[in-house]
């Protein structure tokens, strides 16, 4: 194990950022820590960072105590959200700060930095300044700085929180393809779940300051641990007292085994898939289906339909969480950030 | 109108045109009325004064041994009050904007003291700890340390006087710069002396120079505290502002109004330069 972090546990005045928090992060994976804001992922990566202190609990790296050490004997990379650039300094000077205060020899620092320039696509910027980079290569330039210490892991602070979604989705995909070169341990905070389970390896969830569950991006997906790891990973809507995946679900024209009468009160096509709005005994649903079953049904307002689980997973809906029924995911997340 | 530009400026033009011309130049003129009587009529009759025999009285002033022993010790204990209010004031920003500590708020309080109090009251306060009958007085006495009527209390009086200056450059901007960029450069292995000096210091740089030019300015030009704890010993413990004081008690008015000039050109100085130090320090945040 790279970092493992025991019974952590933070509180800022009365709020209690991380409960009794445990987790293993494997030894060259790229691990998503996943929450909405005020979950404790971004404290949970400070903390293994050393930028802030836990009250209580332990943080090793590569097997080694690091619960007190200060952050610059880590040896960790930490990007932050907003890149942190060093605002007077050169795009080269940054990415050879980490160098220079450890008085690495010249040519070592200009090899090194060069190595990183090219790495990230900035050769041609190396005499910028921050302020004359798009936020991408900011964020790229805050990469290089961070690798260019050779650090035993590298901590990602909402990565790609601040770029436009074009941007975004192109950094992701190559962050991935460089962590597949280079091997070291990533952790990246993230609020977004679909962008932990595109890039990530291993998925840990936090809500309200403790971990939820922790596992491989399908495994969280298809065998969430609770209600609330669900709906905050995916689409989730009712099945009469079941909690199901919107697209699980089968509609027919003939009642059978285990379906449930329901009424159309809205069909709406997007594309590859469609969304039909149900009224069941009152409760509204939602089911998403492929684009031929539509065709396929003639689903008008008004039409009588049976409704199915036709796959995948279950979970009793327990009213006591405050669960997102019926919206989608995405606009769940927008309304977090 | 013809503009049909964004609101700001139309707004102005419509508040021009509805002005009276009576209103607009009676203003003007109240204003630069107001700064002639106060400001430009004095200073240019003591330029007037100065140079009314032309440059050779004014270089025989101020190089008389008085004179060029006041010179000197206005310059020394400017020059210490600045060294020791840089260090205090950088060290006294970042600990107001940086840390959260009991007692912070009381120290923020406690900086602006020296701009409330009475210039004279400091002074007197300074005899009162450090005087021959004060506080610490007598055990200073005895260990042959002279701090009240010598060098040593007059850089304490300066010093105390331009406390806040550095601070109030410094702070708002330590403030506005956020520490992320200093906790990047600890996590890439900087000590705080090294985040201090290569992360924090290069980017208060205009606010300091600010700050040292404003107090530098405010120490030349001190004079109620400094008369208060210098004693008035000729040639040894004279300011340059002493100095023109006691040379108008003796009428020798020539003396007085040259080193006035030459106070008021540094000061002047010190003003311009302070104003590109502080544009800079603004559109660098």
């Amino acid at each position: 194990m790279s970092i493992q972090v025991r019974h952590v546990t933070k509180r800022f005045a009365q709020f209690t950022a991380l409960d009794d928090v445990s987790v293993d992060i494997p030894t060259g994976s790229l691990t998503a820590l996943l929450g909405p804001s005020g979950s404790g992922k971004s404290t949970l990566l400070r903390v293994i960072a050393g930028l802030d202190t836990a009250d209580a609990g332990t943080v090793s790296i590569e097997g080694s105590d690091a619960t007190h050490l200060p952050p610059q004997r880590r040896e960790v990379g930490f990007v932050f959200q907003h890149y942190a650039p060093f605002k007077h300094m050169t795009v080269y000077d940054n990415i050879a700060f980490g160098l220079t205060v450890r008085k690495a020899g010249k040519a070592e620092t200009k090899s090194k930095v060069n190595e990183l320039l090219e790495l990230v696509h900035l050769e041609k910027f190396q005499t910028r300044y921050p302020a004359q980079l798009s936020g991408g290569q900011r964020q790229r330039m805050a990469l290089a700085r961070a690798l260019a210490v050779q650090p035993r892991v590298l901590l990602l602070d909402e990565p790609f929180g601040a770029l436009d979604a074009q941007v975004r989705k192109e950094l992701r995909t190559w962050l991935r393809r460089l962590h597949d070169e280079m091997h070291v341990t990533t952790v990246i905070v993230t609020h977004d779940q679909e962008e932990a389970m595109e890039v990530a390896d291993e998925i840990v969830v936090l809500y309200d300051g403790r971990v939820q569950q922790v596992g491989h991006p399908n495994d969280v997906y298809g065998h969430p641990a609770n209600d609330w790891v669900m709906s905050f990973l995916g689409p989730v809507t009712h099945f009469g007292s079941l909690l199901v995946r919107p697209h699980d679900l089968d509609l027919a024209h003939e009642a059978s085994d285990g379906a449930l009468p329901a009424t159309v009160v809205r069909v709406t096509r997007l594309g590859f898939q469609t969304v039909v709005d149900l009224d069941m005994h009152g409760g509204q649903i939602y089911a998403q289906l492929a684009r031929e079953a539509t065709d396929r049904l003639t689903l008008e307002p008004g039409t009588l339909v049976y409704v199915r689980h036709a796959r995948g997973e279950v979970l009793p809906a327990a009213p006591a969480i405050p669960v997102p029924v019926g919206v989608p995911a995405a606009g769940f997340e927008e309304d977090l950030s | 109108m013809a503009s049909v530009g964004i609101g700001g400026s139309d707004g102005t033009v419509a508040v021009r045109g509805n002005r009276r011309p009576v209103a607009r130049y009676g203003l003007r003129f109240v204003a630069l009325g107001y700064l002639l009587v106060l400001l430009a009529a004095p200073v240019a009759m003591v330029f007037y004064r100065a140079f009314q025999h032309g440059l050779g009285p004014i270089w025989s002033a101020l190089t008389t041994g008085e004179a060029r022993s006041a010179i000197e010790v206005t310059l020394i204990v400017a020059i210490s009050a600045v060294v020791l209010n840089t260090i205090f004031g950088v060290g006294t920003a970042l600990l107001l904007v940086r840390r959260r500590f009991p007692g912070r708020h009381l120290l923020d309080v406690l900086v602006d003291i020296p701009q409330a109090v009475s210039p004279i009251v400091v002074g007197l306060a300074l005899i009162l700890v450090y005087g021959k009958f004060g506080f610490f007085g007598s055990w200073i006495e005895r260990n042959g340390i002279k701090i009240i009527f010598s060098l040593p209390g007059m850089v304490l009086a300066t010093a105390f006087v331009s406390l806040p200056l550095v601070v109030r450059s410094v702070a708002p901007v330590l403030a506005e710069l956020g520490d992320e960029q200093e906790q990047a450069a600890r996590t890439l292995g900087a000590s705080s002396w090294q985040t201090f000096r290569r992360i924090t210091l290069p980017s208060i740089r205009d606010a300091l120079a600010y700050g040292i030019v404003l107090s530098l300015a405010r120490s030349l030009g001190e004079y109620g505290a400094v008369t208060v704890v210098s004693g008035h010993v000729i040639g040894k413990t004279l300011t340059l502002t002493l100095f023109i004081d006691e040379r108008l008690q003796n009428f020798d008015e020539p003396a007085a109004y040259s080193a006035a000039v030459l106070l008021a050109i540094i000061a002047m100085g010190s003003l311009l330069i302070s104003r590109r130090f502080r544009a800079r320090s603004r559109s660098v945040v």
